[in-house]
């Protein structure tokens, strides 16, 4: 979408010094409290009572404990892998077909491995898991890539080409489960058959939350910090990211960059896809991405694409999710108030991101 | 709103039928950069007055100033002997001044009509097509101007558009008209229906400024030539003095030639200074271009041959924008040739992708360092680090600050190695540039090398370009700072609106010589 | 497939796609200004949703429309705000909006989740068009007042775009804002008005769902809408006609989805709902690319330039970068 001329400057008119940066930061973090108070009051409900009712429902008993942890786990895959996207420059909306991809993927490999009226699975039960979360993988690969490939070859926004194979995974997920893979009987918007249970992934005790999906979240993105921070593949990431042009009259690889950004994390949502399936629903469903691409990136766009920070946030993020489940039963508020508050903070991050730049203080020199 | 303002208060020229035009004691300075010092100028009603200068002369500032594009930090403007008020370009309209860019400022994907239509206080809130369309046409009659008014502007040349905007600004009212650079990139007949224009709108009382370099536009057009140097006016020079309105061709031809030797005499002011390259001593080619044919929207050039030497330094003088970076880009690879061979250390690099010219040691360093040279955000030892040849796939971070340490202290960077590049300035920008060129390095291309450098920085980094070329980088460079040239090249090519000179000794120039080059006479 | 069937079809999808109308044309005018407002899907949800409360609050359904207006054109002045003034990415901006104006119309309009409300007036007949042969009763007969104020807003806008002098500025703004801005317009001033428009047409959209098409409230009563209707205005290169065409072309593909259910019982219900999205989505595909100009290339020279013009269309040229005045 480029190619017209530099746009005509004129020298910056002299501006009155501002406040230091952080003032303008803060400042939007304040906004975005107070209007999340507001939206609660204007619900009728007391803000106190919420934030305590949300809480609660976060982290009252182990079991909700285990949901906050669930969430976690494939909320930090997305993130890991928004981080590389998002340092290439690029805005991969597609995140959510490539976590619906990656489920329909790991699924397809466990119906294979165990087809239906089967007693046992081909293979041992851990293998055969293993064997659908790397499936999953590949298929986030595959739906990540396609994405990439009708941006950097097509010229297509990579907004648009994600937002359409969104769309995409999601009729195939809904043919699948309405169509060959539906249950016997009666096909249902709430899934395929589940699978055998020698195919769940174990559990943390009796809660939802897998030790495996936890594990696979925080080795995912503690590669991504290890990557950004220390390996020339993230330094030539950030370089394309910035200065596509620069970088490659620097002599990096701009599409391979690119490419790679987009293979990287569509496998990891793609995994991420495969966990919610073995580890969660234990089953296709249509929804099977619950929304956790988009809220991962929220989460990068709130830590401003540092790797570093997305543990906390997206602990905060999840938990904010599950609390606000507790809102119907206990309020008779909708659960969608977690998304208010995330939706709020990440706006105003940004907006206080930018008043800082127009008028904040420069620093000397 | 605008609109009715422009009503009420419009004086403009369309009616009264001359306006003269005075620029008094203009100042302006970006940065520590006096762009405009003291400049004044005065241009008579029904003349055509050409404004001559090298690049950063402060021309294009001054003539912005008028147009209202750059805000002055003092000075007048005089019109018909009363103050305006020129703050903005919708000001500048207002009093009937129109200027015409370098790159025309239009809109492509509309139709010529539409440009015409746009932005002028005389469309109604309801488009008439067809009364604009009959205007149009008048006008274009007027100048033997032939353009389709339904024609998409993005499928018109750079002439038709120059006239396009001419049209309009006249139809805008336009008493004055400034024309930047208007002869680069057009072709001969386009510019003859433009002079011929030009000529007819001086006749009829409207004041013209014709910023340029060419000597050889200037002294067909100008009744009256203004040299600017450094921001200043070093000359002004009436070329009608001898019968006024004499038309070109007139002139005895000694008399031409002193003119020109004048006018190149107050451009570059003084004689060139003396090469201090050493020569060189090897024999083994480093670049050499077969054929070349390049090719770029607005100009269209050839190079038959050229062989650059292991240690040579070729200097590319001629006004910016002539074809100079398309030809430095395509040297490097990042353009295509549309026809030709490149060659490097004997290979043949033709039609390679742009990673197999880094291969083979081609470095390019361009003038917009902050748009393609360096990437903002990232610090210097970043910078270092992309550029190390990397094994494995960790940075090393102890190499990479050493490395970095080491260029900040050799390329005496006024930063640390975790300064981000945004926050150099200018000066060490370009060091930073220079401290990450690859070694081994066969051929370097460079835009303006030393542009916004202090002496001392000057000299220090061609010490350091020329310890290269001991090593056998050989070297091609575009500048406009005709000194650079002459002192550090072996040889120099001039490029002028499409055609590039054959290459000659350096040690063979004079200011004279090399000033009739880049004017165009080769 | 008999006549009688086909015009059901395309009367079902005219009405289908008038609240699609009024948003496509909205975002074609904001980003014809050289802003993309992304925000789309949540600016529709939530305008639904306050639309059919502030309708229903206030028993009037026209109020319900003003409601949703104004709601549309704040959501836009946050977007214009953060893009114009602070220059931060759109994208950015317009998509953490697109997400939490969803939220918070799920949020705030729970209470009237599923209840009934005020519906805008039934449909009329217009004198004289109606008899027009075919499409007298296809586009005369059968519509409500909405579906009429679609086609003078698609006619309104495109004589705005193409026949006045207010439409040329708003197409010169988004091109080439510095030549604009050179021919003495208010490049800044004039990118905030527009994007207010387009918002407050995305609210009206909203509300023309809540109070008309899909009568009432529910959970993520407008999902997808908003997502389809910046597919459309790019598949509609940026005109008027072209995106109304868009969006009457995704009603129909809607409605042939609901023939399709009841005459291809082996395919899944479920999967035609989906199934007008990915269309879109493959249409824009197809034509924004350039796999067509290569295909193009193939074709004698001014056939192929009148073609490539008719398919191939190109943004405005300064969509989505901040106007550097200063």
């Amino acid at each position: 979408m480029n190619g017209a001329a530099a746009p005509q400057t004129m020298t910056p008119p002299a501006r009155a010094a501002g406040m230091p940066p952080t003032f303008y930061r803060i400042g939007a973090f304040a906004i975005s409290l107070i209007l999340v108070a507001l939206v609660i009051l204007i619900s009728g409900a007391s803000p106190v009572t919420v934030i305590g009712s949300m809480v609660g429902g976060a982290f009252g008993t182990a079991d909700q404990i285990g949901r906050v942890i669930a969430t976690l786990s494939p909320l930090l895959l997305c993130a890991a892998g928004l981080v590389y996207t998002f340092n290439a420059g690029l805005y991969n909306l597609g995140v959510e077909g490539q976590i619906t991809f990656g489920a329909i993927a790991a699924t397809w490999a466990l119906r294979l491995l165990h087809p239906e009226g089967a007693t046992a699975s081909l293979l041992p039960p851990p293998v055969a898991i293993a064997l659908a979360i790397f499936v999953g993988g590949v298929g986030g690969i595959a739906w990540g890539l396609l994405a990439g490939a009708l941006h950097v070859y097509g010229r297509i926004s990579e907004i648009f080409a994600g937002l359409g194979l969104n769309f995409a995974a999601t009729g195939i997920a809904i043919y699948l489960i309405f169509g060959p893979w539906k249950r016997p009987g009666v096909a249902s918007l709430s899934g395929t058959q589940p699978f055998d249970e020698s195919l769940w992934l174990g559990t943390f005790g009796k809660t939802e939350a897998t030790p495996v999906a936890l594990a696979l979240g925080l080795i995912a993105l503690l590669m991504t910090i290890v990557v950004m921070r220390n390996t020339y593949f993230g330094l030539r990431l950030r370089a394309v990211g910035r200065n596509l042009r620069a970088a490659y009259v620097l002599g990096v690889p701009a599409r391979r960059q690119l490419l790679s950004a987009f293979l990287i994390c569509g496998l990891f949502a793609g995994v991420a896809g495969a966990l919610q399936v073995v580890g969660v629903f234990h089953r296709l469903i249509p929804n099977v991405s619950s929304n956790l691409g988009f809220l991962g990136l929220l989460v990068v766009m709130l830590v401003n694409f540092d790797p570093l920070w997305i543990l906390p946030v997206a602990l905060f993020f999840s938990a904010l999710n599950i609390g606000s489940l507790q809102l119907p039963l206990s309020l008779g508020l909708e659960s969608s108030l977690s998304g208010v508050i995330q939706g709020l903070l990440v706006l105003f991050a940004l907006l206080g991101r930018g008043l800082a730049q127009v008028y904040g203080r420069k620093p000397e020199g | 709103m605008h609109r009715r303002k422009a009503r009420i208060s419009r004086r403009t020229p369309a009616n009264s039928s001359t306006v003269k035009v005075e620029l008094r004691h203009i100042h302006k300075r970006f940065g520590n950069v006096h762009a405009n010092d003291d400049v004044s100028l005065t241009v008579e009603a029904g003349t055509i007055h050409g404004l001559l200068g090298e690049n950063g002369a402060g021309k294009s500032t001054l003539v912005k100033i008028l147009s209202g594009f750059i805000s002055r930090d003092s000075g007048e403007i005089v019109l018909d002997g009363r103050p305006a008020h020129i703050q903005s370009p919708a000001d500048a309209l207002r009093y009937g001044i129109g200027m015409l860019h370098q790159d025309p400022l239009d809109f492509p994907p509309l139709t010529a009509i539409e440009n015409f239509m746009a932005g002028s206080p005389t469309t109604p809130a309801l488009l008439n097509v067809r009364a604009a369309e009959r205007n149009f046409r008048a006008l274009c009659r007027q100048f033997n101007f032939d353009l389709d008014p339904h024609a998409r502007v993005s499928d018109l040349t750079v002439g038709e558009r120059q006239q396009l905007e001419i049209v309009r600004l006249l139809a805008n009212g336009a008493g004055t008209l400034i024309l930047d650079e208007p002869t680069t990139g057009i072709s001969a007949t386009q510019k003859t229906l433009l002079f011929d224009a030009l000529r007819r709108l001086a006749q009829e009382g409207k004041s013209i400024i014709f910023v340029s370099h060419k000597l050889e536009d200037v002294e067909a057009l100008c009744d009256c030539v203004t040299v600017m140097r450094r921001g200043r006016v070093v000359g002004e020079l009436n070329l009608r003095a001898n019968g006024a309105g004499r038309a070109h061709g007139d002139w005895p031809a000694g008399e031409r030639f002193d003119v020109a030797a004048r006018i190149v005499e107050m451009m570059f002011g003084r004689e060139l200074a003396m090469p201090v390259k050493p020569a060189i001593h090897q024999d083994e080619t480093a670049l050499v271009l077969e054929g070349l044919l390049l090719r770029s929207d607005r100009l269209e050039m050839h190079i038959g041959h050229l062989a650059v030497r292991r240690g040579e330094v070729i200097g590319i003088a001629g006004l910016e924008g002539s074809g100079q970076q398309l030809f430095l880009l395509t040297c490097a690879g990042l353009e295509h040739p549309a026809a030709g061979s490149i060659y490097v250390s004997g290979r043949n690099l033709t039609r390679q992708p742009y990673s197999a010219f880094v291969k083979a040691g081609v470095c390019y360093l361009p003038a917009d360092r902050l748009r393609e040279g360096l990437i903002s955000g990232l610090s210097i030892q970043e910078h270092v680090a992309l550029r190390m040849p990397s094994r494995g796939i960790f940075i090393n971070r102890a190499a990479a600050a050493q490395e970095a340490e080491r260029a900040i202290a050799t390329f005496n960077i006024r930063g640390r190695p975790d300064t981000a590049v945004e926050q150099l300035s200018g000066g060490n920008q370009q060091r930073t540039q220079l401290a990450l060129m690859p070694s081994p390095l066969n051929v370097l291309l460079m835009e303006h090398p030393t542009r916004g450098l202090d002496i001392e920085s000057t000299l220090w980094v061609w010490q350091q370009l020329i310890a290269r070329c001991n090593q056998g980088t050989a070297i091609l460079f575009a500048s406009s700072d005709l000194d650079e040239i002459v002192q550090y090249s072996d040889r120099v090519i001039v490029f002028s609106g499409g055609r590039i000179s054959p290459p000659i000794a350096a040690a063979a120039l004079t200011a004279d010589s090399l000033g009739q080059m880049i004017g165009g006479r080769f | 497939m008999e006549s009688g069937q086909l015009f059901i079809i395309l009367a079902t999808a005219i009405a289908s796609a008038t609240p699609l109308v009024f948003a496509c044309i909205g975002e074609t005018i904001t980003e014809r200004a050289g802003v993309i407002n992304l925000s789309a899907e949540g600016t529709i949800m939530l305008c639904a949703m306050v639309g059919f409360v502030a309708a229903k609050t206030a028993d009037n359904v026209w109020l319900g429309f003003v409601a949703a207006a104004l709601v549309g054109a704040l959501i836009a002045l946050v977007v214009a705000y953060g893009a114009i003034t602070l220059k931060q990415s759109q994208i950015a901006i317009g998509f953490v909006l697109a997400l939490l104006c969803s939220d918070l119309s799920a949020y705030l309009g729970n209470p009237y989740v599923r209840i009934p409300g005020p519906t805008v007036p039934p449909r009329f007949a217009i004198p004289l068009l109606q008899d027009m042969p075919f499409i007298g009763p296809l586009l005369f007969r059968e519509g409500d007042i909405l579906v009429y104020a679609g086609y003078a807003l698609i006619g309104a806008t495109w004589f705005y775009f193409y026949r006045t002098r207010g439409g040329l500025t708003l197409r010169a703004i988004g091109e080439q804002p510095a030549a604009a801005f050179a021919r003495g317009h208010n490049v800044i001033a004039l990118r905030y008005a527009y994007t207010l428009i387009g918002g407050a047409l995305m609210g009206i959209a909203g509300a023309a769902f809540s109070l008309d098409f899909k009568a009432g409230w529910s959970y993520r009563h407008t999902a997808g809408y908003g997502w389809i209707a910046l597919a459309i205005v790019i598949f509609g290169g940026w005109n008027p006609l072209r995106a109304a065409l868009g969006a009457y072309l995704f009603g129909v593909l809607q409605s042939l989805a609901g023939v399709a259910q009841s005459t291809v019982p082996n395919v899944p219900t479920q999967v035609f709902t989906v199934a007008p999205f990915v269309l879109m989505i493959l249409a824009l595909v197809l034509t924004s690319g350039d796999w067509l100009d290569r295909l193009l290339s193939y074709l004698p020279v001014n056939v192929r330039r009148s073609l490539a013009r008719i398919i191939h269309t190109a943004p405005p040229a300064a969509l989505g970068r901040p106007f550097e005045q200063d």
